[in-house]
């Protein structure tokens, strides 16, 4: 896999932070590698109108590790040997990856999460660089900054006992009747008749059914929030097809009543995407929907990746074209990502060169090549240090799209709302490339057309890392059943999927596309505590989130309230409830 | 609908389906041994039978006994219902939503506002007609938006037959906007909005005599009071979109001032706050259950139990989609809309028919849609589970008696893509 240079290198640790560093780097930077992904996107309802609300309100390879050596022996028959190989193949390299974030794990770089203290970013970039060297030092640079670092903290909580409920892992399992057991805010125990450890909060589950905490790797909340005035419209900075500078968690206005309907759905975790008017949209940040933030850093998912948001087809040609600009053209939009991905070739270059000089240690300190936000944006990518996520429908435009991230060597985390992913799902499976999806979505403009109720199920069944997401405050209420729907109609298209399976669909895959997969996303031991306790089985429509836990502590109780006020909802003397 | 159009649009479709082969004609058809839920006095019937006989519902109960030659289906361990009435949609108004594509959907200009009437550009051919009947969705409502003016048009209700014809009744609801969007069209505020609303209507309701005298209409264009005139005199539906608890009073005052008018609520986000004086005016709302954000400055209140609260308090309640959530692609997700009022707290029975029954009487077509009872038209759905669940899905969808195609381009897409597994005996 070629990407960019300047990673291998970057990481000769001289100090336990810095060794810490590197393993999380080495993580995340494993994580991008094979099989990450999101792709952009989001309709570019500040600057629409119908097709816009339509978009806003009305989504790899496999997702389940353990199965696929029988998937693989399955996929031989089905396929070939070649197709077996390269998923093997493909398996192998998650499996690297996950070996190194057992080891480098988040929770072994404790200090690490510590405001103030040595901080890691992202990409495993160390803070505390040298003064006046915005990428780090000789030893190696990032182009990813530590400012606007995570403030979030776990809450402490007691150890939980959630005992007796059908227990879906995130993996692919199926435990019915099982205990989960979250010490330290981590997943500690997982099976029948777990010892509750003293002091417990016990939770008794019989009848319910408990899962990992939703992902869903495409939302617009707090930049495009409730309510939707000519004020809240953030999402886009439709200004030029370019705006990798920017990012969206400095339009995110964490007062949006919308966290607090999604943690209400069962979410722990959402990627806030810039919109799709630019081919380059800015920047992604994952975050943790947590109640009450006064900042966007306290909700910001600590060690996650931020994301480079690029968008294809109709969106930014219809959005510059309408303005006699370019990109007007798809073949535009093409030239244009090229053209800016060049830039950055030479733009890291000039960095690459800078840090080369000061290592030689010349008489005369080399002079530094000028800070240029956009470039930084892009050189990361070339770097690996971010995922990429890309919205993009058509078949044909993702497969050109993925020629240009061969072409500068590096990796599509995922494909987002890819309504014809199913017609290139084999692609997508050898590339490594997710596809975040919508389980129906469809119609609302051309490069939608072809939408079908089997995309989700096709892309899962070619081997590929099938996501449910949302892009909308709405769905993201219900990505549950956006799974189930997808579920069952592949299971009426003839394909065998078990509602474990269908969970990897929601939880494990975008924590996959996300880089933050050795963090969250099922209930393996040594996780997250992201829990979430249905009232009934999620792939009903009458399932309700009754509990939902994050990072081991209880955020969410229905019993206490059903949607809890941001300051925005406050003391809104019509909206007082009965 | 009167009963001469109604027969008329009953023989087209029969005369058009000789010229069909997807679609088997059936004099009498027995659907024999489903949970049948009527929507009607009989409640759900376990094990139950309907009869249909050309093209209406001609007995439902326990083992029926089929006439000679009548087509038996077997819906065992199925559901039986009444067909799915989407009561907001934009279905058949046009073929793709945006993309600079033509969207008769969508109207702007002066030249024609009240007067823009759906069933001139319904398309009975649209492909999401049938992507949206496979799901059990028999009947739309379908209205134009108008995107500078009060009045949005005159909405009709169609079949989903797929056929020409399908438009089931003449002007059958005109729609105004009294919320947010028609104040910033009636000069930005609600202060001028309902001057003017009162003032269309007075315009109409003395149409044609100030046109001809070249008085002229103080709101409306000529064009536009005509197509208002039979609204303002009482003579149909004015479905009204309007969200917040305040202005839905002043909706409510001013039908108790115009009784002879006929109104129905379009969003209502915040009508549970004035549900009583709603039921009392007997004024129904369709009512979105995923609108439960404050998305606008006029939906604050917005609460996911507004279908329940409404119910409850004695309000004929139907569902679907708000207004700007309204589309021409996914009008099948009323079923998934009416099972989250299911979740939030509306009675099965309640959520069920506020997408059959309750569309029907708000359309005024309650005496011919919405239930299985002798003498109703024929849409009927077999489901393989309990329809609001998300999970399921038609196993035979009806129309007028016919049984209609459970193909659609999607299907032939997924067909055409299908992976080997799902191929697979």
């Amino acid at each position: 896999m070629a990407l960019g240079g300047g990673w291998s290198s970057a990481w000769d640790a001289k100090s336990p932070a810095l060794a810490c560093a590197r393993s999380m780097s080495s993580r995340l930077k494993n994580a991008l590698l094979p099989a990450r992904g999101f792709a952009p996107h989001n309709e570019i309802c500040a600057v629409e109108s119908a097709a816009c609300e339509a978009e806003r309100k009305g989504a790899a390879m496999t997702t389940d590790l353990r199965i696929s050596r029988r998937d693989a022996k399955r996929l031989q028959r089905d396929s070939g040997e070649a197709f077996a190989g390269r998923l093997r193949a493909w398996t192998a390299s998650l499996a690297v990856g996950v070996a190194i974030g057992a080891a480098g794990g988040v929770s072994g770089c404790a200090t690490s999460n510590e405001p103030g203290g040595a901080s890691v970013n992202a990409s495993g970039a160390p803070s505390g660089a040298p003064s006046g060297d915005v990428y780090g030092d000789a030893a190696g640079h990032a182009f990813v900054t530590d400012a606007f670092a995570s403030t979030y903290r776990r809450v402490e909580a007691p150890p939980t006992l959630i005992r007796g409920g059908l227990v879906i892992d995130g993996t692919g399992q199926e435990f019915p009747e099982a205990d989960v057991l979250i010490v330290d805010g981590r997943i500690a125990g997982l099976g029948p008749g777990l010892d509750a450890p003293d002091g417990a909060l016990v939770i008794d589950a019989a009848g319910r059914f408990v899962t990992p905490g939703i992902i869903d790797a495409h939302s617009h909340l707090g930049v495009y929030p409730s309510p939707s005035i000519e004020a809240t419209s953030d999402g886009n900075e439709a200004t030029q097809p370019n705006t990798a500078e920017v990012w969206a968690e400095h339009s995110v206005w964490p007062m949006d009543p919308g966290f607090s309907r999604a943690v209400a759905g069962g979410v722990t975790a959402l990627h806030v995407l810039p919109g799709s008017a630019n081919l380059f949209g800015g920047r992604g940040v994952t975050l943790r929907p947590v109640l009450g933030a006064r900042t966007t850093q306290e909700m910001k998912f600590l060690d996650a990746p931020q994301s480079l948001k690029m968008a294809c087809g109709e969106n930014p040609a219809r959005v510059y074209g309408s303005r006699n600009t370019s990109p007007a053209s798809d073949m535009a939009n093409v030239a244009g990502w090229r053209q800016s991905f060049a830039q950055a070739q030479e733009y890291r270059r000039a960095w690459d060169e800078y840090f080369a000089a000061l290592a030689e240690g010349g008489e005369e300190a080399p002079t530094p090549p000028d800070r240029n936000l956009e470039m930084e944006t892009l050189a990361a990518v070339l770097n690996g240090e971010l995922t990429v996520q890309w919205h993009c429908y058509r078949a044909d435009e993702m497969v050109t799209a993925l020629e240009v991230a061969r072409e500068f060597g590096f990796q599509v985390s995922a494909f987002h709302h890819a309504v014809e992913a199913y017609k290139i799902a084999d692609i997508l499976a050898e590339r490594g490339v997710c596809a975040a999806l919508w389980a129906d979505w469809w119609g609302f403009k051309l490069e939608a057309y072809d939408g079908i109720r089997e995309n989700i199920p096709f892309v899962d069944a070619a081997g590929g890392c099938a996501i449910v997401h949302s892009d909308s405050e709405v769905g993201i209420q219900r990505l549950n059943q956006e799974a189930a729907k997808a579920m069952s109609d592949g299971r009426r298209a003839g394909l065998d999927i078990s509602r474990a399976r269908a969970w990897t669909w929601l939880s494990l895959n975008p924590a996959r596309a996300l880089g933050i997969e050795a963090e969250t996303g099922s209930l393996e031991l040594g996780k997250a505590g992201d829990v979430v306790v249905w009232s009934a089985d999620p792939f009903s429509v009458y399932a309700r989130a009754d509990l939902v836990f994050m990072d081991g502590a209880l955020a969410y109780d229905r019993a206490v309230s059903e949607a809890p006020a941001s300051d925005f909802e406050l003391g809104q003397s019509h909206g007082e409830r009965p | 609908m009167s009963l001469r159009s109604l027969s008329s649009a009953l023989l087209l479709v029969g005369a058009l389906s000789l010229a069909s082969t997807a679609v088997a004609r059936a004099d009498a058809v027995l659907i024999s041994g489903g949970k049948v839920v009527t929507n009607g006095a009989a409640g759900v019937i376990e094990n139950g039978d309907v009869l249909i006989v050309d093209g209406r519902i001609e007995a439902v109960g326990l083992r029926l006994t089929p006439p000679a030659g009548a087509r038996v289906v077997d819906a065992r361990g199925r559901w039986v219902t009444p067909g799915v009435f989407a009561a907001a949609s934009e279905v058949g108004l046009n073929e793709i939503g945006g993309s600079g594509a033509p969207n008769d959907a969508n109207v702007s200009g002066d030249i024609a506002s009240a007067a823009a009437d759906a069933r001139l550009a319904f398309n009975p051919a649209a492909t999401a007609i049938a992507v949206t009947r496979i799901e059990g969705v028999t009947r739309a409502a379908i209205a134009p938006s108008h995107s500078e003016a009060l009045f949005s048009g005159l909405g009709a209700v169609v079949a989903l037959d797929g056929r020409p014809g399908g438009v089931m009744d003449a002007a059958a609801f005109q729609v105004v906007d009294l919320g947010e969007p028609g104040a910033r069209r009636a000069g930005g505020s609600r202060a001028a909005l309902w001057p003017a609303f009162a003032a269309a209507l007075r315009d109409a309701r003395e149409y044609p005599q100030r046109y001809r005298s070249g008085q002229g209409g103080a709101v409306l264009n000529e064009l536009d009071a005509e197509a208002i005139q039979p609204f303002a005199r009482g003579q149909g539906l004015l479905l009204v979109r309007i969200e917040r608890a305040s202005d839905i009073r002043q909706l409510v005052s001013f039908a108790q001032a115009n009784p002879s008018l006929s109104f129905a609520i379009h969003g209502g986000a915040e009508a549970w706050r004035v549900a009583p004086e709603l039921a009392a005016a007997r004024i129904p709302v369709i009512v979105d259950p995923f609108a439960n954000l404050p998305d606008r400055l006029e939906r604050l209140a917005a609460r996911a139990d507004n279908a329940a609260l409404l119910h409850a308090a004695g309000v004929t309640v139907a569902i679907g989609p708000a207004p700007g959530a309204v589309d021409a692609h996914q009008s099948r997700l009323v079923l998934q809309l009416a099972g989250n009022a299911v979740a939030a707290g509306l009675p099965w029975e309640a959520a069920f028919a506020a997408i059959t029954s309750a569309p029907a009487e708000i359309f005024g077509l309650g005496r011919s849609l919405g239930r299985l009872e002798r003498g109703m038209i024929a849409d009927v759905v077999i489901w393989d589970g309990d329809p609001l669940e998300v999970m399921s899905a038609p196993v035979l969808v009806m129309i007028d008696g016919l049984e209609t195609s459970l193909v659609s381009r999607q299907t032939r897409l997924r067909d055409r893509y299908a992976p080997a597994a799902a191929r697979a005996p």
